[in-house]
């Protein structure tokens, strides 16, 4: 393959339109097919015995008179899930989260599951089962658990990244660190320090479609899985290896995603739906319910960060350093190792250090949420940074514009960068209209700055030209953003030709090479970029066909506006050939005509954004309303911007929701205490003003078109945006997310009692 | 499961009377079909009240209104006289749940239900409203603080139904009005709240007060304390700031996943104000 993904300028005909998108109609009217709802003949119903408890010895499970209950086709247990994983410790973790082992780790953990004929049976099953739990001190909370006497989670952990290894085992995982330059030096040089300690509690995803699937084993070893996921061949990979089928036996389709955001990244109950059909003999859909969602999927770390921050008088940041501690759940992750790398990175800094633990908690094994482990990150840094300017008596986005990262700096997590956007974004704030709009009363504004990495990755499309002249597109990346639009545009550019003329469609895993997931905002990234690399490719055969119709050397063919156009005086007279054309005569010139292309999308470019945000904060009530708020984004080059737009205004509202209300709550028995949408509360519509935005198109030079990933980065400023606003309308600086009344009234009347 | 559809109330009355196992009346369903989803109650008999002959009837009587229990809260809020004489009983109807909600819930099943955080009930408290039962021995009326004992517990008896809550004629220079807290701005349940029913003289001197505070201990709280203190006197910043200290005072509230003690305590006395302020201006005081 010799393609050239390097970005070159052009003028775009398609690309930057905003059409309806092709998945609209179906998903208004309902006929849009998710996880749910499909059915196969004979289908049983599985549903999953959770554990009650938050940290518990499993010393017997008696499943007998389940199993006698009629209409109870399958019961299993761990037993019936062994451990295939040969070593790979974080498969491991995902099959013990799948089915509890030897302890159940968290409130909601699974520990057997039944499929019979229907809900009511199943359900009756559930409670048939016997476990015998030796109950075992449990701790929920990110500071207690690094505390000497803490429960232990799991002895045999000891700290990773220490200099020496330690002897005693630990809830701390690992211990990871970055920056570079002195920053003890950096500190000493500083007229101002800013010293503080933040939280934030554990958030959901919140996606309205729980994890769902319908599974199907045959006897001859074959496997079909019908699932909502945000990536099916990542899917396939998990569940082939859990279950020991070989992966091409097992085809995989992604249904239609009511929202992933991360947590549809690994298998929850997928591996437990196929064991039960593989017992039953029978397909299994397995639905979980939203009880199950909040308890047994996806939440983000609960976190514990200290910051400091030094500057000059002329607003220069002379140090800064973090220590980021992030829950992750009963299971090893990295989740503080990333929270560490994003930190600072908005910022030019001489000296700069992070230091990240991540911590084993009775709570559910966190998942990637947007972004994952950056907006907390910059709640923390972006709240001192204010709190900073403030200080020394900078405006706060001037303060930030001087101390911006730019283009050839080293970041605090490591590389040098390229063209990045984080200056823009601050010039275009400054100069917003909605930094002059005028504040009531206890109205306040506040304004954070945020990144994100983004990501390429493993890609394959599939460009098919019909007789008709109609072109189908089969990608691979789970289209939860609208990509399958913004695909059938870059097709529709690269072809010349009108987006009404492509279908694009996410292939199963059997019809398509493999594709990475759709994680670390890279759909529209990689599979345009694929997509172009396969129009290209279809491109040279529909020259050669042109050049076999007109009986001319293929060099003299080019591709223009949609047509073969033969170049050079001696063809004056030949007229243009059609997409169309071409296509209908392609059964006597060679066959059907296709375009084909795989690669790993390289160069997926860093991403910034500025958020501005005005809230007006109740004294009496610590109630907070948020009355503007304003999203500026560098997107590379937005495909379809109202997708762009709406991928911001996603990232926004989510953030409104984390940083004021959303949070788990767990009871001293270590129970989630609020497990369904009345109390773990994402915003309403009525919750939310308008929110504006502001793209900005400064392109990455590793695509074609300049795009850059779009998905996540507007989740990072908002909890520190939103923090800076509620502490200036509330006149006392907010430390802990998720702002609640109770939370805000309580910092109030505290500052009123001095 | 056994679903039953009665057309009298005699019948239905019987049928919940003589139920063996655990049996639920079935109005809008808005608690009790999700409870029975949940997993949290299995009944055995389900009686649906709807087809009662005026159960489903507002009714303008000599002495005020009369409510049929199964009025959905959406039917409250297109009836503009009874939306004129008691608004904030209407406005409390209008907050539960959801639009789609409040077209299938009713305030009897409000009340029922017996949440302390139920939204109409200190409404229905503040205003001094009635519930008429129907059981095996004949009918009663009560007023509606005495059916709610403690969360989720009620004074009815076996094969006892509320058939309608009565609200009285409304008297001259009289408001009310009731204000929750939510985090949110819909779609929630109080974490706090208060109903705050005024009468005033011509001079605009309070002279009858109610004062109901909800989400604030196991039942609705009726504060009487709160209504001397509004009794005699215009509605001044005095008056105000003695409300809020009586009704915080009042409060019997409990640490929970939607508020601490010291919350419900303090943000009851604000709600109380603004409550008893809206009240006020809508008896026409000035």
């Amino acid at each position: 393959m010799n393609f050239d993904p390097r970005y070159a300028n052009r003028n775009f005909a398609s690309v930057g339109t905003r059409p309806i998108r092709p998945d609209g109609i179906d998903k208004v009217t309902g006929r849009a097919r998710y996880g749910a709802d499909f059915n196969m003949a004979g289908q049983l119903v599985g549903r999953v015995l959770r554990s009650p408890h938050a940290h518990a010895k499993i010393r017997k499970i008696d499943t007998s008179k389940a199993e006698k209950l009629q209409g109870v086709k399958a019961v299993i247990t761990a037993a019936d899930l062994p451990d295939l994983t040969d070593g790979d410790a974080a498969m491991y973790d995902i099959l013990d989260n799948c089915m509890a082992r030897a302890k159940a780790l968290y409130d909601g953990h699974a520990v057997a599951a039944v499929a019979a004929i229907d809900a009511r049976t199943a359900r009756q099953a559930l409670k048939l089962i016997e476990i015998d739990y030796e109950v075992l001190p449990h701790v929920t909370d990110v500071d207690e658990a690094m505390r000497h006497h803490a429960p232990l989670i799991n002895d045999t952990i000891f700290t990773e990244g220490l200099e020496e290894k330690p002897a005693k085992p630990s809830n701390v995982t690992k211990r990871s660190q970055f920056g570079h330059g002195d920053v003890h030096a950096g500190f000493g040089a500083a007229d101002f320090i800013v010293e503080r300690s933040f939280r934030t509690e554990q958030t959901h995803q919140g996606y309205i479609e729980p994890h769902a699937c319908v599974a199907s084993v045959n006897l001859d070893g074959t496997a079909e899985l019908w699932v909502c996921t945000q990536g099916h061949f990542v899917y396939r990979q998990h569940c082939a290896q859990l279950l020991g089928l070989e992966a091409s036996k097992l085809r995989v389709t992604s249904s239609e995603i009511g929202g992933g955001f991360g947590g549809k990244t690994h298998v929850w109950a997928e591996p437990v739906a196929l064991a039960l059909s593989r017992k039953a003999g029978r397909p299994v859909k397995l639905v979980m319910t939203r009880d199950e969602v909040f308890r047994a999927s996806g939440p983000t770390s609960a976190t514990s960060i200290d910051v400091r921050i030094g500057a000059r008088k002329d607003g220069t940041i002379t140090a800064a350093e973090a220590t980021l501690r992030y829950s992750s759940g009963p299971y090893a992750g990295s989740w503080a190792e990333i929270g560490a790398m994003t930190a600072f990175a908005c910022y030019k800094l001489d000296n700069v250090r992070t230091v990240g633990y991540e911590v084993l908690v009775n709570r559910p094994k966190t998942a990637a949420y947007r972004a994952p482990s950056a907006p907390m990150a910059a709640f923390a840094v972006e709240s001192a940074v204010d709190e900073l300017a403030k200080e020394i008596g900078i405006d706060p986005v001037d303060f930030r514009i001087k101390n911006a990262a730019q283009e050839g700096t080293r970041s605090s997590y490591g590389p040098v960068y390229g063209p990045i956007g984080i200056g823009p974004t601050l010039e275009a704030v400054k100069n917003h209209p909605h930094m002059k709009a005028p504040l009531k009363q206890n109205q306040g504004r506040g304004m954070a700055c945020g990144f994100w990495f983004n990501f390429g990755g493993q890609t394959c499309v599939d460009l098919n030209i019909g007789m008709d002249g109609s072109v189908s597109l089969a990608v691979g990346t789970v289209d939860v953003g609208g990509s399958r639009a913004s695909l059938s545009l870059v097709a529709a550019e690269e072809l010349g030709i009108d987006y009404s003329q492509l279908k694009a469609i996410v292939a199963d895993t059997a019809s398509l090479g493999y594709n990475d997931m759709t994680d670390g905002s890279r759909g529209t990234f990689s599979s345009s970029m694929a997509t172009i690399s396969a129009a290209r490719n279809a491109i040279k055969i529909l020259r050669d066909r042109a050049a076999q119709m007109w009986d001319i050397p293929v060099e003299d063919v080019i591709w223009e506006q949609g047509h073969a156009v033969a170049k050079g005086d001696n063809y004056g007279n030949l007229g243009k050939l059609s997409l169309k054309e071409i296509a209908a005569q392609s059964g006597k010139t060679g066959g059907p005509i296709a375009g084909h292309s795989e690669l790993v999308a390289d160069g997926a470019g860093v991403s910034f954004a500025t958020h501005i945000c005005d809230v007006e904060v109740d004294p009496e009530t610590g109630a907070t309303r948020v009355i503007r708020y304003t999203v500026v984004q560098d997107a590379g080059k937005a495909v379809h911007p109202t997708y762009v737009e709406g991928q911001y205004q996603g990232g926004a509202a989510q953030g409104i929701g984390w940083a004021l209300n959303e949070e788990y709550i767990y009871g001293k028995d270590g129970r989630l205490q609020n497990a369904g949408f009345l109390d773990y509360r994402i915003p309403v519509c009525s919750d939310l003003p308008m929110i504006d935005t502001q793209i900005l198109e400064i392109p990455n030079p590793n695509h074609p078109y300049g795009v850059r990933g779009v998905g996540e980065t507007s989740i990072v400023p908002p909890l520190a945006a939103i923090a800076n606003a509620v502490s200036n309308a509330a006149g006392v600086r907010m430390t802990h997310i998720p702002m609640s009344p109770p939370r805000i009234l309580a910092a109030i009347e505290a500052e009123r009692e001095g | 499961m056994r679903y039953i559809r009665p057309l009298s109330i005699e019948d239905a009355v019987g049928q919940l009377a003589g139920s063996a196992g655990p049996a639920a009346i079935l109005a809008g369903g808005s608690d009790l079909l999700v409870r029975m989803k949940g997993g949290f109650v299995e009944p055995e008999l389900i009686v649906d009240i709807k087809g009662i002959p005026g159960f489903s009837d507002i009714r303008e009587t000599a002495e005020g209104f009369s409510i049929g229990a199964a009025v959905p809260c959406a039917v409250l809020g297109e009836n503009a006289v009874l939306k004129k004489a008691w608004p904030g009983v209407v406005e409390a109807a209008k907050l539960i749940g959801s639009k789609q909600v409040q077209g299938r819930c009713t305030i009897t099943g409000n009340l029922c239900n017996a949440s302390p955080a139920a939204d109409s009930v200190p409404a229905l408290v503040a205003a001094g409203a009635r519930a008429v039962v129907a059981g095996p021995s004949g009918s009663r009326t009560i007023a509606v603080e005495a059916v709610p004992t403690g969360p989720g517990k009620t004074s009815l008896a076996k094969g006892e139904i509320i058939e309608a809550i009565l609200l009285s004629k409304r008297a001259a220079r009289s408001g009310d009005a009731y204000l929750r807290f939510i985090p949110r701005t819909e779609m929630d349940i109080a974490v706090v709240s208060a109903g705050v029913n005024l009468t005033l003289d011509e001079a605009g001197v309070i002279k009858a007060a109610r004062v109901a505070l909800g989400a604030a201990a196991p039942t609705v709280l009726l504060v009487e304390e709160a209504a001397e203190a509004l009794i005699g006197r215009k509605l001044d910043d005095a008056a105000l700031e003695r409300l809020a200290k009586v009704c915080s005072g009042a409060c019997r509230p409990i640490d929970d996943k939607r508020g601490t003690i010291e919350f419900r305590r303090k943000v009851a006395g604000v709600l109380a104000g603004r409550a008893a302020t809206t009240a006020y201006a809508r008896a026409g005081g000035k």
